[in-house]
């Protein structure tokens, strides 16, 4: 064999090995998916829906922990949304190149990449503790809020960075002031990219569990969450919980929870997804 | 010229980027309802000087001027002057057009919105009216509700005019206001600049001589940030008095 | 109306430097609590014992089998993520077709938005019980499945961020190669990736900021029994874990047992800190670099 058709034949070698590594991660969760759906699917009917958890495997259900994920994830948004919003249009559109943006940007970047128990701790201490909420919804909701803001602001600049300066001129043109202008002209026009970017931020927040731990969540909560400073439980707690048990029908019950978690991640991501594919196909400048 | 009150005016003139001087000791005075034309190579600071009359390079870190602009012989660099005022009265028409995201509709109107009028009667009124004036109504009247982003680039180009004129301004200023569009819709923007002296004072950019010649009275040569010519278009290209004037126009650099 | 814009601006500033109280709040919450517990226990001791106790009757406060037990679930991760996802960046860049990428791309950020204690779930119920057919000696709960589950959770992050570094090399760097007779191969690992490394090492350290940080696949699959080894087929405990595992129990606040992790906290903290801010030292540099 030449020299050049050993290499071409490392080449080729390597495309396969290639072709191997980019679908081993999805095949390897293609099976667990499949063993999941195996497992959990015939756990899943009405009753394990709307049941509250129980020692008993069979009896338990999983009432609790989806009305405190739904719970978590309107809180969420409604302290998150409105912050991160704000404080991206402030970067983006007032501070531009000043020192302090510097020193913001950088820190946020250092936040975006702190570990989520850690936020865990600040909110136990600060939440929980000084502002005396108790492992309540709102100690929760305020946690996984520092949490994703990183993420919200990023995508919020990102989307209001493809607005084009022609529109912000047209607006000053005419007359219109600075917050006219965000208002009546960037923000409609970034809104979607606005609005994927904190639906992915909420698929990443209802997925969480160890900030919650930290602060309090309980897996065992015999009632539904009424208001946002009672106690609360969520998916991710509720499968940790059974995945720890000794018990395999525990096991089979974490299967059947994870169903409907997984489903909810993919449905927000999937909205995220589309939100964005129409809003490309919608604005062309 | 003339001794009346000139309606817009520069005193000498001086403006930088940064430790860029790209506008040197310029003086100038122009008349109501003329059109003005700043013609001369890229980067001579043409646009940077028409832009300084609506204050639109408020915005550019690092940019300084020095000397003054007035209108109507009031100093618009003054503290005290409120830049939404003053773009009331100082319209824009960029280069490429850049009608907003919204229905024509809304796009026409949106002038008055952000003063905070409402009344439906005045907004219609007021959209038809800077259409029509505009050249724009028959074309788009029955689709006001339609995404201005639909309509074609000279239509666009003559939407955004419209937008400028629904506040009514006394100065427009149109920043090569047909560089990306086609022949034909360029002849519609030029016929209606020729209109719209009438009622409005017009300082256009162009780097385009013939547009220049066709649309304008008086025509300004800028060159490496100096005004380095200002007459009567006519005299202009038919007699300019600067070497470099008379270089330019008859093409040999630009 | 200039007022009201006045109150706008101040709104949004100071919805921008919450970011900062934030940050504060982060570092004076773990110091406070920490100095508390440095007061009790000396710094040496945490540095140096070599076991961690603290929930026994006989209290020893080493923070190194912890350390130790992080490092070995991280090591493994990166040991399964970094050939995988670099192999892919590569595979995308010069092998495949523009459509095959745009449409894995998105497919293999689905590996990074499943919930990790999905992936903890997979650990200890699919993984360990397959590894054990082959390796004998495999504890129920142990580093290796862990990590190597943690490892398949952050392909897509080394995969994307080196896949944008190599794609990120001016084309005449890989026409030249291709000009002297190189295969793919040859461009690939003696042009584009030397080349990219500096994006390349990024992806790696941002990979294990967040192998180190990641709390449920550990807390449910690598076990809760602090252990000073490298041996990954035992149960050891994370940094992580161990913070968990106290947040479940019943651990009155203010005992000494209860700063404990803080202190654990804070160690984990400086790890992922002085990674994260590497990496943007080096990307940094980099920019400039190219510029």
């Amino acid at each position: 064999m030449t020299n050049s058709e050993k290499n071409r034949l490392k080449d080729k070698a390597f495309q396969v090995f290639g072709i191997f590594c980019t679908f081993i991660g999805l095949v390897v969760l293609g099976i667990f998916l499949f063993d999941i759906i195996l497992e959990g699917a015939k756990r899943i009917d009405w009753d394990f829906l709307v049941s509250l958890p129980s020692r008993r495997a069979s009896r338990a259900g999983i009432l609790t922990a989806w009305v405190g994920t739904i719970w978590i994830l309107l809180l969420t948004t409604i302290i998150a949304f409105p912050l991160g919003v704000s404080a991206g249009v402030y970067l983006e559109e007032y501070a531009k190149k000043t020192k302090l943006a510097n020193f913001l940007e950088i820190n946020i970047s250092n936040l975006a990449g702190v570990p989520s128990i850690i936020y865990g701790l600040l909110g136990l201490e600060i939440f929980v503790r000084q502002m005396r909420l108790g492992s309540s919804l709102l100690a929760g909701a305020l946690t996984l809020s520092l949490l994703i803001l990183p993420i919200i602001i990023v995508t919020t600049r990102e989307a209001i960075k493809a607005v084009p300066r022609s529109i912000r001129d047209g607006s000053f043109a005419l007359g219109a002031s600075k917050w006219q202008t965000v208002w009546h002209q960037v923000l409609p026009a970034s809104f979607g990219g606005i609005l994927t970017g904190i639906i992915l931020a909420l698929s990443r927040a209802v997925g969480e569990a160890a900030p919650l731990i930290v602060i309090g969540a309980l897996a065992y909560v015999p009632f539904t969450p009424s208001s946002p400073l009672d106690e609360f439980t969520v998916l991710p707690i509720q499968i940790f919980n059974w995945t720890s048990r000794p018990q395999e029908a525990f096991l089979t019950n974490a299967a059947a929870a994870i169903i409907i978690l997984l489903i909810i991640t993919f449905m927000l991501n999937g909205i995220a997804v589309y939100l964005r594919n129409r809003q490309q196909k919608k604005i062309k400048w | 010229m003339s001794k009346k009150q000139p309606k817009l005016e520069a005193r000498d003139l001086n403006a930088y980027y940064g430790d860029f001087h790209a506008l040197k000791n310029i003086n100038i005075a122009m008349e109501e309802k003329n059109v003005t034309a700043f013609i001369g190579p890229s980067g001579c600071g043409k646009s940077t000087f028409l832009r300084l009359f609506n204050r639109m390079n408020d915005y550019i870190d690092g940019f300084k001027v020095e000397g003054n602009i007035l209108l109507d012989g009031n100093d618009i660099y003054q503290k005290d002057v409120r830049v939404d005022e003053l773009r009331k009265q100082v319209g824009m028409v960029f280069q490429k057009p850049n009608p907003f995201p919204k229905t024509i509709f809304e796009n026409v109107v949106y002038g008055l919105r952000i003063q905070g009028i409402k009344n439906k009667a005045v907004l219609e009124e007021t959209a038809e009216r800077s259409l029509r004036d505009a050249a724009l109504w028959d074309e788009v009247k029955d689709n006001l509700n339609k995404s201005a982003l639909a309509l074609s680039g000279g239509q666009q180009q003559r939407l955004c005019i419209a937008r400028a004129l629904a506040i009514s301004p006394s100065v427009i200023l149109m920043d090569e206001p047909a560089s990306a569009l086609d022949p034909i819709s360029t002849a519609k923007i030029e016929e209606l600049i020729y209109e719209l002296k009438n009622d409005y004072t017009i300082v256009i950019v162009t780097h385009n001589m013939q547009q220049a010649g066709r649309v304008s009275d008086y025509t300004a040569f800028f060159y490496m940030g100096e005004l380095v010519e200002f007459n009567k278009t006519k005299t202009m290209f038919t007699s300019p008095k600067d070497e470099r004037t008379q270089n330019y126009i008859t093409g040999r650099f630009g | 109306m200039r007022a009201s814009e006045k109150i706008i601006e101040g709104l949004l500033w100071l919805s921008a430097v919450i970011t900062i109280l934030i940050t504060v709040g982060i570092i004076w919450v773990l110091l406070s609590e920490s100095i508390s517990f440095f007061s009790e226990v000396s710094i040496i001791e945490f540095l140096t014992e070599k076991e961690w106790t603290p929930l026994f009757a006989d209290k020893k406060f080493g923070i190194m089998p912890l350390v130790a037990g992080t490092l070995l679930t991280t090591a493994v991760a990166i040991a399964v993520a970094l050939p995988i996802g670099l192999t892919i960046a590569i595979y995308l860049n010069e092998y495949a077709h523009a459509r095959l990428k745009q449409v894995v791309k998105p497919m293999l950020e689905v590996l990074a938005t499943i919930p990790t204690v999905v992936y903890g779930f997979f650990a200890l119920t699919v993984v360990t019980p397959f590894l054990q057919q082959f390796i004998p000696g495999l504890a129920g709960f142990n580093a290796l499945s862990a990590g190597i589950v943690m490892g398949i959770m952050i392909i897509p992050m080394i995969s994307s961020l080196s896949e944008d570094a190599i794609s990120a090399v001016p084309r005449s760097l890989r026409e030249a190669a291709y000009g002297m007779g190189s295969t793919r191969l040859q461009t690939s690992f003696g042009v584009m990736v030397p080349a990219a490394s500096s994006g390349i090492v990024v992806s790696v350290i941002l990979a294990i900021s967040r192998a180190v940080g990641e709390t449920m696949i550990v807390a449910i699959a690598a076990g809760q029994q602090p252990r000073l080894t490298l041996n990954p087929l035992v149960p050891i405990e994370t940094i992580t874990t161990y913070i968990v595992q106290v947040s479940l129990g019943d651990v009155p606040q203010g005992s000494l047992e209860y700063k404990t992790i803080f202190a654990a906290g804070i160690t984990l903290f400086i790890f992922t800190f002085v990674l994260n801010n590497l990496s943007f030292w080096i990307k940094k540099k980099y920019q400039e670099k190219y510029d």
